[in-house]
């Protein structure tokens, strides 16, 4: 069965505040919740379905469920992939959906990690690789940093062609209102920022920021009454990557799998993608991701993203033009989320004027949760206007 | 193998979390061996240890010990450390491929950032962290050929 055009994205929000010191997470699970819902014009009575993440206090679904008065549920899902876990649960949602197992799914993602002391990863100290790990002071920064060195080695990629894509980045934010990096920077300055973990420097990471956002996904009979423009689900696919027994390769992401499975079933090839948007957790997430996505060949990335070709509204490859993880937003360092509502802006176009693509009409967005230096979990979504 | 007992580590050493399941690893490494997990079913090295062959399935396992010798696969002088490394930057961490072929994720010491490269040959040290067990880490080898990919 394909979830082809069988679900729509109806609501998208994502949180204006990139500190919130004032707020509970549940409450703020409950602002970006009530925001799809008003994006959609439906309510919370209307909602079928939940899905959320590690990120959702309580258990599984079922304290937020609880805490937003979700009384109507028949089909929940809390699968926890890191930040790409909300790519996975609009997939999950339109294969629901399309199965008639319910109608309208609400994903709500939020957080206050600026706000709030990091909680300890419990979980992840219970793994059972946390052994053979954690003694030896792996960091998320240094973990990407493993992986730079080694595309580095195998490909020749350069600093400065990483930094390329933070340049791109900064060029959209600046059309942004919200981002919290909006100024641009060049190749230089951000080769000249603080080494974070060579060969990652601090501007080849993302920020870190407070907020959230959610959305809705609807059955077709649902979108056809509803009189905001909505996005079609054409296709889906995800995927671990997993440490495969002492055999890691650090040199590519699950979006190897991931996004065949979902170009294969929306029918379309890269040439169509009108508009990206790559999880952007640091540079080398989006140039690793681009190659396995197949916009250009393995280990030329480094030359794609260099001469412009993720600056939009022209570049052979818009990408991100919010700002991404790098320069807008990356909530509770999932980043995720705001991938598929950026998507959805291009969509409508309802992107910032500079940035829009016009006439899009086919737009992909991917995650990737976990790390890369370990275990990860690719997602892919290919989503098309309500006319594609 | 180094022959050498384990030594005072320049890095913090916090200990790990043993279980039934990885005991015998972490007590060879306090007498400064390294274990490794054979599938006795398919052949294949198993790691990280496990009791569990995620090759063929099987549960039949054995231990046997490893070189302590390896190459650098990648590895990243991390400025910024952590919990117990907050203190401890700048330090190496990196993936250190054994010549049994694991790729194993480890800290580099007593090394200069400048002699670092993937392919660098490698052998084990173990760092005591004052709990009945070692860390396993690497230092440039003393004999051997020079880096190779």
């Amino acid at each position: 069965m394909s979830i082809r055009g069988k679900a729509h994205i109806a609501g998208a929000y994502e949180h204006p505040d990139r500190k919130i010191p004032d707020k509970s997470v549940p409450q703020v699970h409950a602002e970006v919740a009530l925001g799809a819902l008003a994006d959609a014009g439906l309510t919370m009575g209307d909602v079928d379905a939940y899905f959320c993440s590690g990120d959702a206090p309580g258990f599984g679904p079922l304290s937020m469920a609880d805490y937003l008065g979700l009384n109507r549920l028949r089909y929940m899902d809390s699968t926890e992939t890191g930040g790409s876990s909300y790519l996975v649960h609009v997939g999950h949602a339109a294969a629901a959906i399309a199965e008639g197992k319910c109608r309208v799914a609400l994903i709500t993602l939020a957080g206050l990690p600026r706000s709030q002391r990091p909680q300890r990863a419990s979980a992840a100290q219970l793994a059972p690789e946390a052994a053979f790990e954690q003694p030896f002071g792996p960091t998320t920064v240094s973990m990407y940093a493993l992986a730079a060195r080694r595309h580095m080695h195998e490909y020749g990629t350069t600093s400065a062609q990483l930094a390329a894509i933070k340049v791109a980045a900064s060029q959209h934010a600046q059309y942004n209102p919200n981002a919290m990096l909006p100024n641009p920077v060049t190749v230089d300055e951000v080769l000249d920022s603080p080494m974070i973990s060579d060969p990652l420097h601090r501007l080849d990471c993302c920020v870190i920021s407070d907020g959230g956002g959610a959305l809705v996904v609807v059955a077709p009979e649902v979108a056809r009454d509803l009189t905001r423009q909505t996005v079609k689900v054409l296709g889906h696919g995800e995927s671990p990557k997993l440490a495969a027994n002492g055999h890691i390769d650090l040199t590519y992401t699950g979006a190897v799998w991931s996004g065949p499975r979902a170009f294969e079933e929306a029918g379309v090839t890269q040439a169509d993608i009108d508009y990206a948007s790559i999880y952007d957790s640091f540079t080398i997430t989006v140039l690793q991701t681009i190659e396995d996505l197949g916009f250009c060949e393995k280990g030329k990335g480094g030359a794609f993203v260099a001469d412009g070709s993720l600056l939009a509204p022209y570049g052979r490859l818009p990408f991100n033009t919010d700002g991404g993880g790098l320069c807008n937003n990356h909530p509770v360092n999932r980043g995720g989320m705001t991938k598929v509502i950026e998507a959805v802006r291009q969509l409508r176009g309802e992107a910032n004027a500079p940035v829009q693509v016009p006439d899009c009409e086919i737009a992909l967005a991917h995650g990737n949760g976990g790390s890369l230096g370990t275990r990860s979990g690719a997602a892919t979504l290919v989503l098309g206007r309500e006319d594609a | 193998m180094t022959t050498e007992a384990t030594s005072r580590p320049a890095l913090p050493a916090p200990a790990p979390a043993v279980n039934p399941e990885t005991k015998e690893y972490w007590d060879a490494t306090a007498q400064g061996r390294l274990l490794l997990k054979r599938c006795l079913d398919c052949g294949s090295v198993i790691w990280y240890p496990r009791a569990f062959c995620p090759d063929c399935a099987s549960l039949r396992t054995e231990w046997f010990e490893a070189s302590g010798r390896g190459r650098i696969y990648s590895y990243t002088v991390n400025h910024r450390g952590e919990g117990a490394y907050r203190e401890a930057a700048p330090f190496v961490l990196a993936y250190v491929e054994l010549d049994e072929g694991p790729r194993i994720m480890t800290n580099i010491a007593e090394a200069d950032e400048a002699d670092l490269a993937v392919g660098l040959p490698v052998e084990v040290v173990f760092h005591d962290t004052g709990e009945g067990t070692a860390l396993p880490r690497f230092r440039p080898a003393a004999t051997r050929d020079g880096p190779a990919s």
